[in-house]
């Protein structure tokens, strides 16, 4: 693992100035992030601070992109140590980090790996004539090219410990080499070509806007999207939906207790004149013992059974409330309330 | 196989220029106005209609997150951040649009921050892909000088996308955890709610999205939602990007439907299997965090979310790790788990002291210098450590551990007996560091 903490005092630069240019590079990046958000372009400004160091993030080069962004140093310095891509001691005019993870580790990474500790001995130490140093990092995110390693900027994907080789003497020597798959492969087609996409008219232009054919059958659409939205209550019902959005765990609860699952179960829903029969005034524990004068809240009883039942609820109170679909005892109530309504002219502040 | 003409990602070798004009002629920003101008509900209905399951490896319907946005701004802005910190162990999908077919990824930038509400976008590349980095800072240069994006856009949709870069953090990928490196803040996941949807990136509305699940919207607006759901199996529809690494013949990347079987995607694509179908030891078939699935059961087993699901294991972001029988399994499994050690971020101790027990555990069980009560000891920490942390981390660090455990606990116990049958200098403790 790269090392975390900041290289001895005695390898660490005086002082670190951004370069003009890239002063003013760093300037157009605070401006991407809005008003008074400067810290978003910590990660870029220390980036560029490592790359015009030779590759090294040296204290001062943090000290100097804290002030910069205004952020107090101990905040940039815990950036600068939690990420891994900042090297905080020097290394090798080419940088060579080795992916070593599962991918690259079954398909070869561990023959690289000893070629590069005979090479050059141990990880993380630059070669005595300063031209590399190297790592095993974790997956560098060209899988299907394994192994591979991140030399400076550059991947160079498909190699073998001889390709490896060459690749740093070519490199140490100044001479031009591939970037990408050493194989001859572009990128990550299957090794000798792909036989997908090989048909010609998907580039050539000639099916754009072939998809517009389908607003012109809109309405062919609309019917298959009103049969859509009949089913889809069905499937609500066999495949509830999550009951929050996923946190990313297997153990994801569904929501069981939909309206279409319950009736899919079975159950049928609670039927209006029910609803009015669950306030009967008779069943009612409130009214235990008074019966008749209680006129105010008879009314406002029967006037919250008329709600329940479906019906117009928010008329003037003096009105006689409206009559729910009643059925048996609970037709009572409605009789009540008409009868006192008269006498009572204004409940409503009597409420 | 999949059709060509039903390939969303026409350019995935790079065989073609990546450039505007090319994209155009390949059908990208073609009719975008129109896609806009048929209205935000209309996109997020054909969205949902398309039964898209994000591609970043918890597999949360698109569309449906997409509707989680407040519908009216409360005053502050929204923001799209798309998710190009792709390090999962095994996917390198991202990558191969990123730099081969950008201008698909700004366009449903676009069209997702329209549906959204969202005038700027973040797409938050991780630090290692240089080449991609430019490639795509080229592309959206070339967008915003032809005018496709920008406060004054052909579009009509005041829309500015900036790219930015991360440093090298695996935990960057969860998406708190990458509002907070994009805030230049150490990559902590925070705590769950608040949402992103609701306090996200500066504290704003925020939708997280990976960069496949943008790149294809484009393509679904405008061939149909139902045509996306025409292809693959009711609940995992559409096409998906695959990565086969490991042993088989021709590693490659490719556009397959959904529910494809193992044997078919290894057999059409790759160029078989290394030495053949008797040599499948096992395949972790969605990125380094799924549990291993053995030979007999992934083999015929198709590819999508549920019917992994259903066999312990995860699509996770399709990254089909396939190992034959010359592999260590152990010491494979090991080597997880040193990643997990490595890019713990040090927030929740079950994972930041469990993912370095868990690895030297699993060092001395791939020598076999452990004892095989060890092994009980092992599980019931990765259960200790499963779900009791911030973010899924924790999570995906215990399951190719218990997966391990589970399908080869034969094997492992093979390697302690070995051991112990032999004389050694040093004795056997039991784990307790």
């Amino acid at each position: 693992m790269a090392n975390r903490r900041l290289a001895p005092a005695a390898e660490q630069p005086a002082a670190f100035a951004f370069s003009p240019e890239n002063a003013d590079w760093a300037k157009g990046q605070i401006e991407k992030y809005p008003e008074g958000r400067q810290a978003s372009a910590v990660i870029p400004l220390l980036w560029k601070a490592q790359e015009q160091n030779g590759g090294w993030l040296p204290q001062k080069a943090i000290e100097a992109v804290a002030d910069e962004l205004g952020m107090p140093h101990i905040r940039v310095l815990e950036v600068a140590t939690f990420y891994t891509m900042f090297a905080l001691e020097p290394v090798g005019r080419f940088w060579i980090q080795l992916c070593g993870t599962v991918p690259c580790d079954s398909c070869g990474a561990r023959e690289l790996k000893d070629y590069l500790h005979c090479r050059l001995g141990a990880p993380g130490h630059v070669s005595a004539d300063g031209n590399f140093s190297w790592l095993e990092v974790e997956c560098l995110g060209a899988c299907c090219n394994a192994p591979m390693a991140q030399i400076n900027q550059d991947y160079y994907e498909d190699l073998t410990p001889d390709l490896l080789g060459t690749l740093m003497d070519d490199l140490a020597a100044g001479r031009p080499v591939k970037v990408g798959s050493q194989v001859g492969r572009t990128s990550s087609e299957p090794l000798g070509g792909a036989e997908t996409l090989t048909d010609a008219t998907l580039f050539d232009g000639s099916r754009v806007g072939a998809w517009r054919k389908r607003f012109e059958e809109k309405d062919e659409e609309n019917e298959a999207g009103k049969a859509e939205a009949a089913s889809s209550e069905q499937r609500a019902a066999s495949e509830p939906k999550p009951g929050r959005p996923d946190s990313g765990r297997a153990a994801e609860k569904s929501v069981t207790d939909a309206p279409a699952q319950r009736a899919a179960a079975g159950e049928t829903p609670v039927k209006a004149s029910d609803k009015a029969d669950a306030a009967d005034t008779k069943e009612s524990t409130a009214q235990g013992g008074r019966p008749g004068p209680a006129q105010p809240e008879t009314i406002a009883k029967a006037e919250a059974a008329g709600a329940e039942a479906g019906t117009q609820s928010d008329l003037p109170r003096s009105e006689p409330p409206p009559q729910p679909a009643a059925s048996g005892a609970s037709a009572d109530a409605p009789a009540d309330a008409k009868k006192s309504a008269p006498n009572n002219p204004a409940p409503k502040k009597g409420n | 196989m999949l059709a060509d003409q039903d390939r969303i990602f026409t350019n995935l070798y790079g065989l073609h220029s990546p450039g505007l004009e090319a994209a155009k002629q390949r059908g990208a920003w073609d009719g975008t106005k129109f896609l806009l101008e048929m209205g935000r509900d209309w996109i997020i209905e054909e969205m949902k209609r398309s039964g898209l399951r994000g591609r970043g490896g918890a597999g949360f319907p698109t569309g449906l997150k997409w509707s989680f946005m407040p519908k009216k701004s409360d005053g502050r802005p929204h923001y799209l951040v798309v998710n190009a910190d792709e390090s999962e162990p095994g996917t390198c999908k991202d990558r191969e649009i990123m730099r081969h077919d950008p201008h698909l990824l700004i366009e449903g930038c676009m069209l997702a921050s329209f549906a959204m509400a969202a005038h700027a976008c973040y797409i938050y590349i991780r630090g290692e892909y240089v080449a991609e980095k430019h490639a795509l800072q080229r592309a959206v240069d070339e967008a915003y000088a032809a005018k496709l994006v920008g406060q004054d856009n052909v579009h009509g949709y005041p829309f500015d996308i900036y790219v930015h870069h991360g440093a090298g953090a695996y935990i960057c990928g969860e998406e708190t955890a990458l509002l907070e490196s994009l805030e230049g803040k150490k990559g902590m996941p925070r705590l769950k709610p608040p949402f992103p949807a609701n306090m996200g990136l500066y504290g704003c509305p925020t939708t997280v999205n990976n960069v496949e699940s943008i790149a294809v919207a484009g393509t679904i607006l405008r061939r149909g939602g139902a045509w996306f759901a025409g292809l693959g199996g009711k609940n995992n529809t559409g096409t998906k990007l695959f990565c086969v690494s490991g042993h088989v013949n021709k590693p490659c990347n490719v556009e397959e439907e959904l529910g494809i079987t193992f044997r078919e995607l290894v057999d059409k694509h790759c160029g078989g299997m290394r030495g053949g179908w008797d040599n499948l030891l096992c395949s972790i078939p969605g990125g380094s965090s799924v549990p291993l699935v053995p030979a007999e059961q992934i083999i015929d087993a198709k590819m999508d979310f549920d019917t992994l699901k259903n066999l312990g294991s995860g699509l996770g972001t399709a990254a089909v790790i396939v190992l034959d029988r010359s592999t260590d399994i152990v010491s494979a499994i090991a080597r997880i788990a040193y990643f997990y050690k490595h890019e713990s971020c040090g927030q929740c101790t079950p994972c930041r002291e469990g993912t370095g027990w868990m690895w030297r555990v699993m060092l001395r069980m791939a020598e076999g210098r452990a004892q095989r009560r060890e092994i009980d000891m092992l599980l019931d920490v990765t259960k200790q450590i499963e779900g009791h942390t911030i973010c899924a981390l924790g999570d995906a660090a215990a399951w190719p551990i218990q997966g391990l455990i589970r399908h080869f606990r034969p094997e492992i116990e093979r390697r302690i007996d070995r051991y112990s049958a032999n004389p050694h200098s040093d004795a056997v403790r039991i784990a307790a560091e």
